[in-house]
């Protein structure tokens, strides 16, 4: 059974949002159970995002996730504040081109990956969080590589399809760093 | 037998409540002899508002609704955007307009909502008898001014054409008397200018009414309408504030966006 | 027939059922975190030829609600509790004039400014009146963003067909989060004739008058006793609620909304650990499902009520007086814009039973 919280945290402008957006949708295309729900309180305004994605077989009780299976950073400040969220076990992915972060929890799998570099080379900085999807999606397997492929397919504008090689290249090379 | 004279079919056979000496009368009059004239009593909504004139539905045979006190121009807003071929108006007093509604009529104004407000100043609030209203003059006496406005102490009357008038989307305002029959004709030609502006769909349009109150002014009715004519012309003159230019007889329904 | 189901922010939601339900005009003011209704509304009333107004205040925006719905039309407004707070003088009137009108509030946590984040605290605001008057709104409490739809569509529904405001009660959750929503085909819309509206004599030999004003102390008081009937036949007929597992619980929940949700895992987490416990969520607040919570309070095997919100408590004050002291009604809340968690109200309940009461 599928019963997976994510926590997706940066700046604003990162695509934290979105990404966590198309986990979602990739997740429904698989016919999941699925919910988002963002940061809207005054750090918005201070200019850092978050957004909590939960994916489930069974009706999503609360959308808000305090008990995180996998955590995403972008950003040192979100890493310190969201290391304590992770469950027991749970894993803790961070832009490891954008800054560097010792966690201070030794129960939870660390993966610090250069995705900001992936994306560079790649060419596409919004390629970054794609590939911390990769990443997450490999380490836990709650979502395969084909599905996300198909969900991209069904759930970008036709002019946008001609990034999905991109978006995609940038999942394998995340899914890389997932071992 | 010629028919020399008849009750407009404008107004209901329900006898006014106003005091005598009262203005509200006469401005009734002319504003259901128009609807008659222009033919859209059967087309028209007027919005009542809170005041000597909360139930003049009673009167004017066109559909009404009843509003809260200031809000008038908001529920007219609601009504006239959904029912846009029809022709809507607010009648509303001094405390109404000017002092708790006073948003609700600038906004309006300044969206170029396709309405017409007949705003009757009287300087006074008059339902709940006597209070000191936006409009009370410098000096006047009232029951919460009992030692007449002061303006170091109350502040300076508003004058409300002067100020809509100063609104892009106010695209008619004329300040108006009933004193006699000159000025009584002069206000129903506003009347009638200003609902012909809104059914052209020109955009916001307001005729303001001074008037007498002489219960609350506790003058007698000739004396009030000549304080009126001495005291309350001066600060309020009469005329056209916007739209003198606007030729009623040459008005093409303005294409709807 | 449903439509595949697409991923939408509840906000949005609210908005497209609206449209859906054959809303043509739209007022607000924004406020956070309800803005999105307005957003989607600015563009989609553009683009199909309704109205939107973005008014100078929220007195205004349901003033204009009032002036539309007089007219006859289907009129909504959506706020969160502060701007709900500024419309309650347009509420009381629109229950005066009779008038179908829909506002959705979004809550957000208060007294005051608050904060921005999700609350339940605005129940007795709701329910209780909130302007002045004798008179109820229709108080309806969708759980998730699919209920948000079909909810805001049958709030049009039940407004036209009892002349009287329906409010959608959110709160920052549901009005921010995604979550799948399926569409129907077609609305079930129901067409009410409203031959009270002020929409210009026409060919009638009298006018139409939509007022609230009644002078005349009898004729008041016939009125509100008139209303009273009204509310009273509501009571009988549109209740709305959900029940879980009563039948073999030792101890019921009651929440709604977000709330519900939450209540609903813990009721399995609690069943995984052996503790039998049951759920009665209200979807209408107002009419409240005082009557299924007295025959729950009735079942021998239900030892003790614990009613979770994110208020102080203001709900539960209704639960007890439908338990009437049968049962012990204990309350867990969070507040702030704090939500609680599984494991907060399993504690709770783990406690009621070592507290004897169970």
């Amino acid at each position: 059974m599928v019963d997976f919280s994510v926590i997706l945290a940066g700046f604003g402008g990162q695509g934290i949002l979105s990404a966590g957006k198309m986990l979602a949708e990739a997740a429904l295309y698989d016919d999941h159970e699925v919910s988002w729900f963002p940061s809207y309180g005054p750090e918005m305004r201070g200019g850092t995002a978050n957004c909590s994605v939960v994916i489930s077989d069974e009706p999503i009780g609360s959308p808000v996730v305090n008990y995180a299976d996998v955590v995403v950073c972008l950003n040192q400040p979100s890493a310190e504040k969201f290391e304590s969220y992770l469950k027991p076990g749970a894993i803790l992915i961070i832009d490891s081109s954008l800054f560097s972060y010792e966690p201070t929890r030794d129960d939870i799998k660390y993966i610090p990956m250069p995705a900001s570099e992936i994306a560079t080379e790649l060419g596409n900085m919004a390629f970054a969080t794609i590939s911390m999807i990769g990443c997450l999606a490999t380490a836990t397997g709650c979502i395969k590589r084909d599905t996300f492929e198909s969900a991209l397919y069904e759930i970008l504008p036709e002019r946008r399809h001609k990034f999905i090689p991109g978006n995609m290249a940038a999942f394998d090379k995340g899914a890389e760093y997932a071992q | 037998m010629a028919v020399v004279f008849e009750p407009t079919k404008g107004l209901t056979s329900k006898p006014f409540h106003y005091c005598p000496g009262c203005t509200h009368g006469i401005i009734h009059r002319i504003i259901a002899e128009s609807m008659v004239e222009l033919g859209i009593l059967e087309n028209t909504v007027s919005v009542a508002s809170v005041g000597c004139t909360y139930n003049s539905y009673d009167y004017f045979a066109c559909d009404a609704v009843q509003a809260a006190h200031g809000r008038a121009p908001a529920v007219a807003t609601g009504i006239k955007r959904s029912l846009k071929d029809k022709v809507v108006f607010t009648y509303q007093g001094d405390g109404d307009l000017a002092s708790i509604g006073t948003a609700e009529i600038v906004h309006a104004a300044a969206r170029g909502e396709k309405i017409t407000t007949f705003f009757v100043n009287n300087a006074v609030y008059g339902m709940t008898s006597g209070q000191m209203a936006p409009t009370t003059l410098l000096g006047q006496v009232t029951t919460t001014s009992p030692f007449g406005r002061d303006a170091s102490y109350q502040g300076y009357p508003i004058n409300v054409s002067e100020l809509i008038s100063n609104l892009t989307g106010a695209v008619y305002v004329e300040r108006v008397c009933l004193t006699d029959y000159k000025n009584i004709m002069n206000a129903k030609k506003a009347v009638k200018k200003a609902l012909q502006i809104q059914m052209a769909g020109l955009g916001f349009t307001m005729v303001e009414f001074l008037s007498t109150c002489p219960t609350n002014w506790g003058k007698e009715p000739v004396e009030a309408m000549e304080w009126l004519k001495e005291k309350m012309i001066p600060q309020y003159p009469l005329g056209c504030f916007k739209g003198a230019d606007i030729d009623v007889n040459n008005l093409a329904k303005k294409e709807e966006a | 027939m449903a439509q595949k189901r697409v991923l939408m922010k509840g906000n949005e939601v609210i908005a497209e059922a609206a449209i859906r339900a054959g809303c043509r005009n739209y007022f607000g003011y924004p406020i956070t975190p309800q803005t999105e209704v307005m957003h989607y509304m600015a563009k989609k009333m553009v683009q199909i030829g309704g109205n939107f107004v973005q008014a100078e205040s929220e007195v205004s925006a349901i003033n204009m609600v009032y002036g539309a719905a007089a007219a006859g039309a289907r009129a909504m407004t959506s706020s969160s509790s502060p701007g709900i707070s500024l419309k309650q003088e347009g509420i009381s009137y629109i229950a005066g004039a009779e008038l179908p009108a829909v506002v959705v509030n979004i809550v957000r946590a208060g007294p005051g400014l608050g904060g921005i984040l999700p609350a339940q605290s605005d129940y007795f605001q709701a329910v209780k009146g909130g302007g002045h008057g004798d008179y109820r709104n229709i108080v309806i409490a969708p759980a998730s963003v699919q209920e948000l739809y079909e909810m805001t569509v049958e709030a049009f529904n039940l407004a036209d067909k009892y002349r009287m405001l329906a409010m959608i009660m959110g709160d920052g959750t549901l009005g921010q989060m995604m979550e799948p929503v399926a569409f129907r085909d077609e609305e079930p819309i129901e067409k009410i004739e409203k031959p009270w509206a002020a929409v210009g004599r026409g060919g009638r030999d009298f006018h139409n008058t939509v007022t609230s004003i009644y002078i005349d102390p009898d004729d008041l008081e016939a009125k509100n006793k008139e209303l009273s009937e009204k509310y009273a036949y509501i009571q009988e007929n549109e209740v709305r609620y959900e029940e879980i597992g009563t039948d073999d619980a030792e101890v019921v929940l009651v929440a709604y909304s977000t709330c519900s949700r939450i209540c609903k895992n813990v009721i399995k987490q609690a069943a995984e650990m052996g503790i039998k416990v049951g759920m009665i969520r209200p979807i209408t607040l107002w009419p409240f499902p005082s009557k299924i919570i007295s025959e729950v309070a009735d079942k021998p095997n239900v030892k003790a009520f614990l009613d979770v919100e994110l208020s102080q408590g203001q709900m539960v004050e209704d639960v007890r007086l439908a338990v009437l002291g049968k049962k012990p009604v204990h309350f867990y809340g969070r507040n702030g814009g704090n939500l609680p968690t599984q494991k907060e109200i399993l504690d709770e309940i783990i406690k009621i039973r070592e507290g004897g009461n169970v």
